[in-house]
């Protein structure tokens, strides 16, 4: 180690022992509290990553007259604005009973009346508490983010991480104890330097302090370990989850992170031929990915940033859990930051309950990435529109607020619980509730406002296509239009016409084919006369259709057409009318069926010839 | 409705009622018996507006689909290089309003200079995403705007081809008019700019053009006041779009003019051009980047020449119509127009001489002058979109087009009239300039799209209506069993030669096997070549899975979140846009290369020895340097290739850069008989720095640069200056950090 680094290592020390030293005089004025005996404390603390886990055993004896209900634990404040996670067990008990666990932020106003220095907890003892010449043993673990320090703070490439832990060789505590122990649990047998006391032991990878014996309250000797430590330092300094519930069957989950790494800061250059052709000079403290465990049946995974998608990540599910690999753009190095958006899909039916009209929402609190601090969590629940009566009940105190998200189709948005906590570690990823009414036919408002919306498009282009919009009501082209229109229709009125007249045509042909089967002549006369009647009246009609052709100057394009159309119709039923009176005459003459084809096939023909004109008038009229 | 009877005023038929079809053969005892039926079913006429809103609607929307191979294979982003920078303002657009939008000085780029973003853009294009996304807004869709901005182009090329639709059946006939519609949905030239993710101007430009054109050909069809107006906006919108504007503002006095030379001078023409020449120039200058150029400027002079001889040709018919002596006019017309000429000539002359009219710009003069970047403008000459087109390209965009084009202009010159001779003049200078420029193709693209569907719409009419024709007569006997008495009247047709029938049948597969190979070949071209985003490169690995490098959004999101957020980042213009989008980090140029001096600064930087890029980029406060290196994996259009454009750049500008010193015997190399100022230079120390050790390819020394295949020739390089800050995972992208000046004891 160059000689610099150790001066300003020795500073460090030298500021460390400061505060020490203002510790020690505010212990001056601490009384001595309670006749409460620490018969025994083991402590191990895991240094293993990056989180530092404190796991205590405590064996607490009453040796005063009253009974206590309450245990005081007690961090300098240093080392407690960094604590995480709080929580006390009762070993003793069976099947592992949890004590109530409260965790109370003492201040030292409080009665026993502690130093600013120090920050108190009280964990409260079961049953009314401990009774004269009683004992109780219980298992505390505290989670603290942040108190590893990287020292040197900045290395090159080339260098590995090193770490310095800070802690007290004897449990501190405001009662006397009479057997103690510390193992400092390292993830490498590599130590640069550690305190050495007596009853110092270094065993692999674990430094074993004590047994310790009998010491007074508040006793500290502070101890130092300094040690090599590579483990991914990955820091979140804000995530944001938003969880939007859908019922229409989906839980979406999307979790913006803004991570830096929080080791030792990379100085000099960073070789991308290093990183990737000499693995001893790689730079062994980058982070190269992260693990995230989603739940079971996760699906619809994305992984992407402000720039786009990111293609480097892996995807791996069973039944039990899905896990997803992610590599950041690069990796990594000490004080290198990157913000990335992970989001997933999950079956609604695995976290949504509904009991007495309520529904309930279950689901994990914090991120599913391994081993990875939250300076600052925000926990989003985007309920659907239309959820009312919202509460939530999580098992750890949370700031909490409520907004609204617009979304698609959405009217007045949606309620959004907000939930807020600060140093967040994976011990907080617990399940916590949201209770909220919704009624289920809000489910169909959205699709309904579509299927509305649409309609009311197609009811617009039919007023639109039907709606006069023109404004001049006189000038020459909307009158010309007017007239064309009406011409249209008068002639699609004489096509209806001439139509009809067809269809008796039809009628009359089918009444001689009725004769050549039956024979019945009288029948056949009465088919004539009534189609003779009809066609009358249909002339009729005909006549005052064609008179305003003949007088709208916009039909006279048309005219001749629909007048020859008249003509030849006219024509044909003439003919036909002929071929009628010729085959029925026949009939009552008896003459044979050979010879009444032969007498009308020249009247046939003609017919036939002139049924053709006039559909072929027709159509083209038809397609005017 | 479309294609209403005419107004009684219209003067002219511009598309007289098609002469009646031959009547489909019906043989009456079948119609007899669905006599009944008929009433029930469609008329002929609605049958065919069904058919014909179908095929529409089919073409509508297989132009967004086909646009949209880019999103499966990669994602829903932004390509190339300038959508970035559109992008970037419309995200301002819509965060900040359109107020602050118009008023925005960038300083993230130029620096130090900065830019003002609201007077040196065309806003048409961010303007428009910003209005589909508050609209989608407004209806309740939660889009976010990227979806918007890339889905834009495809957006409008779908307008584009309902467009096309109108203009072909304004020209032609609706048949021509959907045959357009279907080759311009697909076609790969204008493909090329519209795919999803190809947000830039002419994505909304080819439909403004269209419009404008379109719009203006149906006033002069019509003389109507209205449509005058309409194009006019029309061509505002163009105008607010693309500086391709100029095309329309000189393509339209020309028409004019050439209508004038063939006395095809209407009153029609008179109205529709004076309307939208005063009102489009009125609304073009609200848009600050245009400004007064209408008046000011040598490029848009044509127009208002036109228009001044428009006015002298109106009094001159006003006057012909009081002076009964001819003599007396001749002699009138001589002076007059004489001294018109005159005037405008004089009047040009001074203002170019007083400097009130601007002359033309270089990129004005390469257009008529194909060689002349090349000589005078480097910067112009060196984007690659700017080069002339070859042969090969015409083929790649256009395919059949390129065949049917001529066999068009003949059916327009066969059938000419107001509207086809002014396709055929879109379609002969656009093409002239397809061939000048690379990136005009675009706009030749409708031209060659409208013109061959006409050639294709009228050959196969003219062949149906031969196999119709023919078909009728056997079918009607054949039908009527025996009694043909109609068949006589069409006994003329089975005078025409023998086989026609066949030959007939021959062409029209012959033309569907054309047309089928053409849709082919564009969705070939759309899906290799053009969907491509440029920012993602994607390769076949060696066991044929798909290998994708993603190293420029590695840099840029590297430099956004691990630099100073006033960090100056140095790098050649290209990547400019991209760093600023991207990495949010101010750039010292970028694409938007107004100030030559600048760009020319960085390219002396980059072709400098390195302490003397060191003094320029100090004096240019940069804190880094990023330069992308293919030598790694064989990509081919990074800064080495460019390199010798920054020499000419920066030579045209700083003498002291001389091009000969980089090159050997006119040879220009990286290997070992490289010039030594090359191998010495910041660029090349930059891109190959700790190259050397790095063995690239399996059986070759190490520092093969795979890209060039040589060796490099200066392996060992030390940078005194900079340090290596970054370099991506496929050292596509470097980045260097240059160092704090040394202390002075």
């Amino acid at each position: 180690m160059p000689v610099r680094d150790t001066t300003e290592f020795s500073r460090t020390m030298l500021r460390f022992r400061f505060n020490l030293l203002v510790l020690a005089v505010a212990l001056l004025s601490a009384p001595v509290l309670s006749d409460l005996v620490l018969t025994r404390v083991d402590r191990r603390v895991d240094l293993t990553s990056q989180i530092v886990r404190i796991a205590s055993t405590l064996k607490i004896e009453n040796t005063g007259k009253d009974s206590v209900s309450e245990v005081l634990l007690v961090f300098p404040e240093r080392q407690a604005k960094n604590l995480a996670y709080l929580t006390a067990v009762s070993s003793a008990g069976k099947g592992k009973a949890k004590a109530s666990a409260v965790n109370l932020p003492v201040e030292n106003v409080n009665s026993e009346g502690m130093p600013p220095a120090l920050v108190a907890y009280q964990v409260s003892l079961p049953e009314g508490g401990l009774g004269k010449g009683e004992s109780f043993t219980f298992d505390v673990s505290a989670v603290f983010s942040h108190s590893l320090q990287p020292f040197p703070e900045k290395i090159t490439q080339a260098d590995t991480q090193l770490l310095v832990f800070e802690e007290s060789a004897y449990f501190f505590s405001p009662y006397a104890v009479k057997v103690q122990s510390l193992t400092v649990k390292l993830p490498h047998p590599r130590v640069e330097s550690y305190t050495k006391l007596e009853n110092t032991k270094i065993q692999g990878s674990e430094i074993k302090y004590g047994p310790y014996e009998d010491l007074a309250p508040f006793s500290y000797s502070p101890i130092v370990v300094h040690f090599e430590s590579n483990q991914p330092f990955v820091v979140a300094r804000e995530l944001v989850r938003e969880i939007e519930v859908s019922h229409w069957g989906n839980v979406q989950v999307t979790e913006n992170y803004n991570l830096v790494h929080g080791g030792s800061q990379i100085k000099g250059e960073f070789s991308r031929l290093d990183y990737q052709a000499r693995p001893h000079i790689r730079g062994a403290s980058a982070v190269r990915n992260l693990v995230a465990k989603l739940p079971p049946r996760a699906h619809s995974v994305y992984y992407r940033d402000a720039i786009g998608n990111i293609s480097t990540s892996h995807l791996w599910g069973d039944s039990r859990k899905t896990e997803l690999e992610i590599e950041p753009r690069y990796p990594m190095f000490g004080g290198w930051r990157t913000a990335f958006t992970i989001g997933y899909g999950l079956p609604l039916q695995d976290f949504l309950f509904e009991s007495e009209g309520k529904r309930l929402l279950n689901i994990s609190f914090g991120s599913p990435i391994n081993e990875i601090i939250i300076d600052t969590l925000i926990v989003k629940v985007v309920l659907p529109e239309g959820s009312r009566d919202i509460s939530v009940s999580a098992p750890f105190p949370v700031k909490q607020w409520q907004e609204t998200k617009v979304s698609h189709l959405d009217v007045i948005g949606r309620p959004v619980i907000a939930l807020e906590k600060s140093k967040v570690v994976p011990e907080h990823d617990q399940y916590f509730q949201v209770y909220y009414k919704f009624n289920s036919i809000s489910m169909l408002r959205e699709p309904m406002m579509l299927i509305s919306g649409i309609f009311l498009l197609f009811v617009a282009c039919i007023v639109y296509v039907h709606a006069d919009l023109s404004i001049s009501k006189s000038s020459a082209s909307y009158l010309a239009k007017l007239q064309w229109e009406e011409v249209q229709s008068v002639i699609q009125q004489v096509n209806n016409l001439i139509n009809r007249c067809l269809m008796v045509h039809d009628k009359l042909d089918a009444s001689l084919r009725d004769l050549s089967r039956t024979g019945d002549v009288q029948a056949c006369k009465a088919a004539r006369k009534h189609a003779d009647g009809l066609l009358k009246e249909l002339s009729k009609e005909l006549k005052p259709l064609l008179s305003i052709l003949q007088t709208s100057p916009q039909a006279a394009q048309i005219l001749p057409k629909v007048e020859e159309l008249v003509v030849r119709e006219r024509e044909l039923q003439d003919k036909l009318m002929v071929k009628h009176t010729t085959v029925v005459d026949c009939y009552e003459k008896k003459v044979s069926g050979r010879e009444i084809e032969n007498r009308i096939a020249s009247q046939q023909n003609k017919i036939t010839a002139l049924r053709q004109e006039v559909d072929d008038l027709l159509d083209f009229i038809d397609e005017l | 409705m479309v294609g209403k009877s005419e107004p009684v005023n219209d003067s002219v038929k511009s598309h007289p009622t098609p002469p009646p079809s031959p009547l489909s053969p019906k043989s009456p005892d079948l119609l007899s018996n669905y006599f009944s039926f008929k009433t029930l079913k469609l008329k002929t006429k609605q049958q065919e507006l069904l058919i014909r809103v179908s095929i529409l609607c089919l073409v509508y929307v297989l132009a967004f689909m086909t646009r949209l191979f880019s999103v499966l294979r990669y994602e829903s982003m932004i390509h190339e290089f300038d959508p970035y920078f559109n992008y970037r303002t419309t995200l301002f657009l819509t965060e900040k309003g359109f107020y602050e939008f118009w008023n925005w000085f960038d300083s993230e780029s130029w620096y130090p200079l900065g830019r003002i973003i609201g007077g040196t853009l065309y806003p048409g294009l961010m303007v428009t995403a910003a209005a589909l996304y508050w609209g989608l807004r407004f209806l309740r869709f939660a889009v976010h705007i990227r979806e918007v901005c890339v889905l834009t182009a495809p957006f409008f090329a779908s307008n584009t081809t309902v467009l096309a639709y109108f203009f072909g059946k304004e020209i032609w006939d609706t048949g021509a008019g959907l045959v357009a519609a279907a080759l311009i949905a697909i076609c790969p030239g204008y493909i090329s700019r519209s795919v999803a993710g190809s947000y830039d101007n002419e994505g909304v430009a080819i439909f403004a053009l269209l419009l404008t054109f379109y719009l203006f050909v149906k006033a002069v069809n019509t003389g109507s006041l209205a449509w005058g107006l309409a194009s006019a906006f029309g061509y505002f919108y163009m105008v607010s779009a693309w500086g391709g504007y100029v095309f329309i503002i000189n393509l339209i006095p020309l028409y004019v003019l050439v209508l004038l030379i063939t006395g095809r001078y209407s009153m029609r023409l008179y109205v529709a051009y004076n309307c939208m020449y005063i009102l489009g120039m009125l609304l073009a200058m609200q848009i600050r980047f245009v400004g007064f150029q209408h008046v000011q400027s040598g490029e848009h002079m044509a127009a208002m020449g036109v228009f001044f001889l428009m006015q002298v040709f109106y009094f001159l018919d006003w006057l012909k119509h009081l002076l009964s002596d001819t003599k007396l006019f001749q002699a009138f017309l001589r002076m007059t127009v004489t001294s018109a000429v005159g005037v405008g000539a004089v009047a040009l002359g001074v203002g170019t001489a007083s400097g009130y009219i601007s002359p033309w710009t270089g990129r004005f003069y390469s257009l008529l002058d194909p060689t002349y970047a090349k000589d005078h403008i480097p910067i112009i000459a060196s984007v690659s979109e700017h080069q002339p087109t070859a042969w090969s390209s015409f083929m790649f965009d256009f395919q059949i087009l390129l065949f049917l084009f001529p066999a068009g202009l003949y059916f327009c010159f066969k059938r000419l009239s107001d509207a086809t001779i002014f396709i055929v003049m879109y379609g002969l200078t656009s093409m002239y300039f397809a061939g000048v420029m690379v990136r005009l193709i675009l706009v030749a693209t409708p031209a060659m799209c409208l013109i061959s569907a006409i050639a294709v719409s009228a050959t196969i009419k003219n062949l149906t209506l031969l196999l119709r024709a023919k078909t009728k007569a056997p079918q009607s006997v054949s039908g009527k069993g025996g009694s043909s008495g109609k068949a006589s009247s069409k006994g003329s047709l089975d005078q025409s030669p023998p086989f026609q029938k066949n030959g007939a049948i021959v062409l029209l597969f012959g033309a569907f096997y054309l047309l089928s190979k053409y849709v082919t070949h564009c969705t070939w071209v759309t899906s290799e070549a053009y969907s491509s985003p440029s920012i993602v490169l994607a390769a076949r690995g060696a066991h044929g899975n798909r290998v994708i490098f993603d190293d420029y959004r590695e840099a840029y999101f590297w430099l956004r979140q691990n630099t100073p957020p006033d960090a100056k980042v140095m790098s050649w213009w290209d990547y400019g846009y991209q760093i600023t989008a991207m990495g949010n980090r101010t750039v010292i140029v970028d694409n938007n290369t107004w100030n030559n001096t600048h760009i020319a600064t960085v390219g002396r930087a980059m072709s400098s020895y390195e302490d003397e890029a060191y003094e320029i980029m100090k004096s240019l406060d940069v804190d880094y340097v990023l330069v992308v290196f293919g030598g790694v994996t064989g990509y081919s259009s990074d800064d080495i290739n460019k390199f010798l454009w920054m020499v000419r750049i920066g030579g045209g500008v700083f003498p002291v850069i001389k091009e000969p010193d980089y090159l050997v015997n006119g040879e220009y190399r990286v290997d070992k008989g490289a010039a030594p100022k090359m191998l010495n230079c910041l660029m090349y120390k930059l891109s190959y720095y700790r190259f050397g050790e790095v063995t690239t390819e399996y059986g070759k020394p190490p520092g093969y640069d795979r890209a060039r295949g040589v060796e490099i020739g200066n392996k060992d390089i030390k940078l005194e200056y900079l340090e290596e800050a970054f370099t991506t995972s496929n050292w596509i992208v470097r980045i260097y950090k240059v160092k704090p000046p040394k202390n002075r004891w």
